[in-house]
């Protein structure tokens, strides 16, 4: 068996995804745009292929299809003809430019080669080409999705006038929680403009007319706008600098982790309190109380139970504060990336509770299964590849996160806010029910 | 929805053409052939994809170790590379396998990745690989790992085969390497190639023993997505049978290894096997016969050609009975569910084989297939293999390994005499012949090699078709253009569709999929002239 002291070389059942996905992600969020990965097509055809099984829509990513020769020789060539056809096929207004490990690799100069792109179609209308390094052997795809968004903001935004507009870089979340957070903004009365924003690409009804790229998305001119925003609030404990205009255009910045649970919760929305200058709209105060209310009630379900969290470090640590928060025991918290700052967050968060939780930054799922024998959770929160680690230890899995592709609605899970937490909440404490009553030997039906 | 029943897509075809700048619409043209049976026609295809048209295709790797060796359960396989592609190509190919026993191996839920680091480009991955073989080892103890590279491997020039070399040495099991990386070749096929060539190098031959059992067959080309090898299993036992390995759905190491013993290979997938068939006659004297398990007639008409080769009256016999009993429940079935089929239209775009195949399953329920054609396949597939002398080698694949195989001096043995070969050919048995998906469509459908999205998205508003075949990249962009796809990748987590009992699956499938109200819901009332919803005078 594997041992839990040994460090192991190679990387068994990954607990993290290549950076060109989360560029890939990025882009859909942004209107009109489409993403050119620029490499071997086998990359676009796998990031296509897995994002659709997560989300179940339509997923147009292009690619540069480098032969041997463009691998040998460099593949500017490849790279302006597929600039040239995604144009003259899609029209976009944007084309994101996604590096792969093959073009980082043989070190292709891809700025130039933009350039040189468009001094040679000069005159014509071009899109706006952005381009973002993300090689598969740099971090994971958290890196990429991060990296795609500071692309956007460095090459498009300008400054001016301050504008009461809020800038909100929500990271890596679902449609659903994309539109939740809109609505939280509305009711606020505060304008806003959030980059991604893939709540309507990446969930969509069906066509009354063909779209060759979905409606739905930051625009142009919103992104060029930022540099002029009142503030900026970003989720994620672990960017330090994040990818904000605040540091070309000195905007306010909000730092702030996920928000899940009541703690988390309560910093997002006094900060748009303070932002606005307004009372907490009633609904949220109901929603918040209806929650605490819930935690009162469902509180001896789930007191003490153990629980293993995994998935992207950002998303960990939210989850893991939630968990705190409603009794149950993390005892290990998990994440294929290594930005260096989980442990420490988390190991702060437990310290607030009394508990020392075990946390493993670049780990993969042979590393948490060692440690979950040990360990005897009684239930895991991530996404479904923990499925073959619950399995095994014949516990549930609360799915959330990306990628979830053996349920339906992954982008439909709601996480944020006090409505997302509620959701979850009612979600893990069912589960604990569902479980105890399928293991009971008697059958109670009124637990 | 109306629906076009098929007029000459002339039209169509040439608007399509002109939205292409005209070099691009050059190529394309080339590749999409209005259907005429009378003409000897050509298809261009296995062509490099144009940069920035969005394809179904994949790459090498994606063809080497996930479609080919992917399925083999006791082989551990690990994924040179950064951690990309390892991820993308665990278990996504919903290939089934059956451990032998409760402790059998199976290491198909696993991914292996070395998971490579800026300092491995720079400095070289070498080090880990040899490593990660080791750790493999050391936990598993299993009886081969084999190593797949992606595309910086091949840059940086890690020497895979040596290390495969070495740790083979030193760990006493086999260790063996493929140079799959992604940009090799025009698609996945490059990849099958690759994944022929060394499992025929380094594992077919191993062992000599001789299975007992009469008439002995391998099955190639069948990966059991969804159950299909298991169905097939059950009837080839049933018809008399004795197989002796599968490439490679629910198959392991050990069959690969005996499979020279067998007397005769059957080939589904003609595209991604037909090198190690024609490996295998060369080497070990096996002569092949192409197969078609996907419809029930298609698999009664298989077992019939088998049984003709081997020519035992006891054999075709058992053969004629099975095909009876298994045709009762077939026939039921297909008298409920084909009238309501009937006469409706099907696109099918997928693999090197399946675009062939499918068309038998709904010619059974009496549907059309309007429109055809393969994301990898090569000519031979559309043409047949009488076009193989004509077909130019270009640089893509000429950077492909062709094997040399020569006569096995001690072990090669013709299960026929060419008097028998030419016997049975004579009596109309197509030994070691395929004549590929062309000859199946009907004047004036459209063949359409690497159909681009926005060549799938004209004619879906060209043929308004009931049903279109694909796989999951094209599923839900069809969809929400209300026309329901049926994956035949991963058959929508269904199946097995091969077989006697895979038919009967796949009727029904099509049968509620193109029968479904879901698309009348659509427009939603306060969009349609309809009546308005009148109230009722109660007294409260």
């Amino acid at each position: 068996m594997i041992s839990a002291e040994k460090n192991f070389t190679a990387t068994t059942n990954p607990c993290k995804l290549c950076a060109p996905l989360g560029a890939s992600l990025v882009f859909k969020g942004v209107r009109d745009a489409l993403c050119l990965l620029h490499g071997s097509q086998g990359c676009a055809t796998y990031i296509r292929r897995y994002l659709i099984s997560h989300f179940r829509e339509p997923v147009d990513i292009a690619s540069s299809s480098f032969a041997e020769a463009a691998a040998v020789f460099g593949g500017g060539d490849n790279l302006k003809k597929a600039l040239m056809n995604v144009g003259s096929q899609y029209h976009p207004e944007i084309i994101g430019v996604a590096t792969t490990c093959l073009s980082e690799t043989i070190g292709d100069n891809v700025p130039m080669y933009i350039s040189e792109f468009k001094k040679a179609n000069a005159g014509t209308d071009l899109p706006e080409i952005i381009h973002v390094s993300t090689p598969s052997y740099r971090g994971t795809h958290m890196d990429g999705f991060y990296e795609s968004v500071k692309a956007l903001v460095k090459s498009l935004a300008r400054g001016g006038d301050r504008t009461d507009r809020i800038a909100l870089f929500p990271g890596f979340v679902s449609p659903a929680d994309m539109r939740y957070l809109k609505e939280i903004f509305s009711d606020f009365g505060l304008p806003w403009v959030m980059l991604p924003d893939y709540s309507e690409t990446l969930d969509g009804p069906l066509w009354k007319e063909y779209q060759r790229i979905p409606k739905g998305g930051t625009t142009y001119d919103e992104i060029v706008s930022l540099g002029c925003s009142q503030a900026t609030i970003e989720f994620g404990h672990t960017l330090k600098t994040g990818g904000s205009a605040g540091e070309k255009y000195s905007v306010p910045r909000y730092t702030l982790g996920m928000p899940i649970g009541i703690t988390l919760s309560d910093e997002f929305f006094s900060v748009l309190g303070q932002l606005s200058g307004k009372e907490m709209p009633a609904k949220y105060g109901e929603e918040r109380g209806r929650l605490i209310d819930a935690y009162a009630d469902a509180h001896k379900y789930i007191f003490e139970k153990k629980a293993i969290v995994f998935g992207e470090e950002d998303l960990v640590i939210a989850m893991t504060s939630f968990l705190l928060e409603i009794g149950v025991v993390p005892v290990l918290c998990a994440s294929g990336s290594k930005s260096g700052t989980m442990k420490k967050t988390i190991s702060e968060m437990g310290a607030g509770y009394g508990r020392s939780i075990s946390v493993r930054e670049g780990a993969d799922f042979a590393d948490i299964l060692d440690e979950a024998r040990i360990l005897r959770p009684d239930f895991m929160v991530g996404n479904s590849k923990g499925y073959a680690i619950a399995r095994e230890l014949d516990i549930p899995l609360v799915r959330i996160g990306f990628p979830v592709h053996d349920r339906i609605g992954g982008g439909r899970l709601l996480h944020l806010g006090y409505r997302g937490s509620q959701e979850l909440f009612d979600r893990i404490v069912n589960t604990i029910i569902e479980c105890t009553q399928a293991k009971s030997p008697v059958g109670h039906s009124y637990m | 929805m109306e629906h076009n029943i098929p007029k000459p897509p002339t039209a169509i075809k040439e608007e399509i053409l002109s939205k292409y700048p005209p070099k691009v619409a050059r190529k394309r043209n080339k590749s999409i052939v209005i259907r005429d049976p009378e003409d000897e026609q050509k298809i261009q295809a296995n062509v490099r994809t144009i940069p920035g048209i969005i394809t179904q295709r994949g790459c090498a790797y994606a063809g080497c170790k996930g479609v080919v060796l992917g399925p083999t359960r006791d082989i551990i396989n690990i994924t040179h590379g950064p951690i990309g592609c390892g991820f993308y190509s665990w278990l996504t190919r919903r290939n089934q396998t059956k451990p032998e026993g409760a402790e059998g191996e199976n290491y198909m839920t696993y991914c292996f990745s070395t998971d490579m680091q800026d300092s491995n480009i720079v400095f070289g991955g070498e080090k880990k690989l040899r490593e990660a073989i080791q750790e493999a080892y050391d936990l598993f103890k299993p009886k081969a790992i084999s190593v797949f590279s992606t595309c910086p491997v091949g840059l940086i020039g890690d020497d895979v085969h040596a290390i495969a070399k070495e740790m083979k040495k030193k760990l006493g099991i086999n260790v063996f390497a493929f140079s799959c990386e992604g940009y090799k070749g025009v698609s996945q096929s490059a990849g099958h190639h690759i994944a022929n060539n060394g499992l025929f190098k380094h594992v077919v031959g191993l062992d000599d023993t001789v299975r007992e059992g009469d008439f002995k067959i391998n099955m190639l080309g069948e990966y059991n997505i969804g159950g299909d090898a298991f169905e097939l299993e059950r009837i080839l036992e049933l018809a008399g049978f004795t197989l002796i390995s599968t490439f490679s759905g629910n198959s392991d190491m050990g069959r690969f290894a005996n499979s020279h013993t067998a007397d005769l290979n059957v080939i589904m997938c003609h595209r991604s096997i037909n090198y190690m068939a024609e490996m295998m006659e060369t080497k070990f004297g096996i002569p092949w016969l192409k197969v078609n398990f996907t419809g029930a007639k298609a698999t009664a008409k298989s077992l019939r050609k088998m049984a003709q080769y081997f020519g035992d009256k006891k054999l075709i016999n058992r053969v004629e009975k099975l095909i009876r009993n298994e045709m009762a429940a077939v026939n039921k079935v297909l008298s409920e569910t084909r009238p309501r089929c009937e006469g409706k239209l099907a696109m099918l775009f997928v693999g090197g084989s399946r675009a062939h195949h499918y068309q038998e399953l709904f010619n059974e329920l009496g549907m059309k297939t309007v429109c055809a054609g393969y994301e990898f396949g090569h000519r031979d597939d559309y043409e047949g293999r009488d076009v193989l002398p004509d077909i130019k080698i270009d640089a893509d694949s000429r950077n492909i390994e062709e094997l040399f195989v020569e006569k096995d001096e001690k072990r090669y043995r013709p299960r026929k005499t060419s008097e028998e070969i030419l016997e049975l050919k004579k009596k109309g048995l197509e030994i070691g012949e395929y004549n590929g998906l062309m000859a199946e469509m009907s004047k004036q459908s459209l063949v359409v090699d690497d159909i681009t999205h926005y060549e799938t998205e004209k004619l879906i508003e060209f043929y308004k078709p009931h049903i279109f075949c694909a796989g999951i990249k094209e599923k839900y962009v069809v969809q929400k253009m209300g026309v329901p796809l049926k994956q035949l990748h991963s058959y929508d987590y269904g199946g097995p569709y091969a077989g006697f009992r895979g038919a009967i699956n796949f009727y029904q499938e099509i049968d509620r999929m193109v029968n479904t109200r879901i698309w009348d819901l659509i427009t939603p009332p306060w969009e349609k002239n309809g009546a308005e919803i009148t109230a009722e005078f109660v007294s409260l």
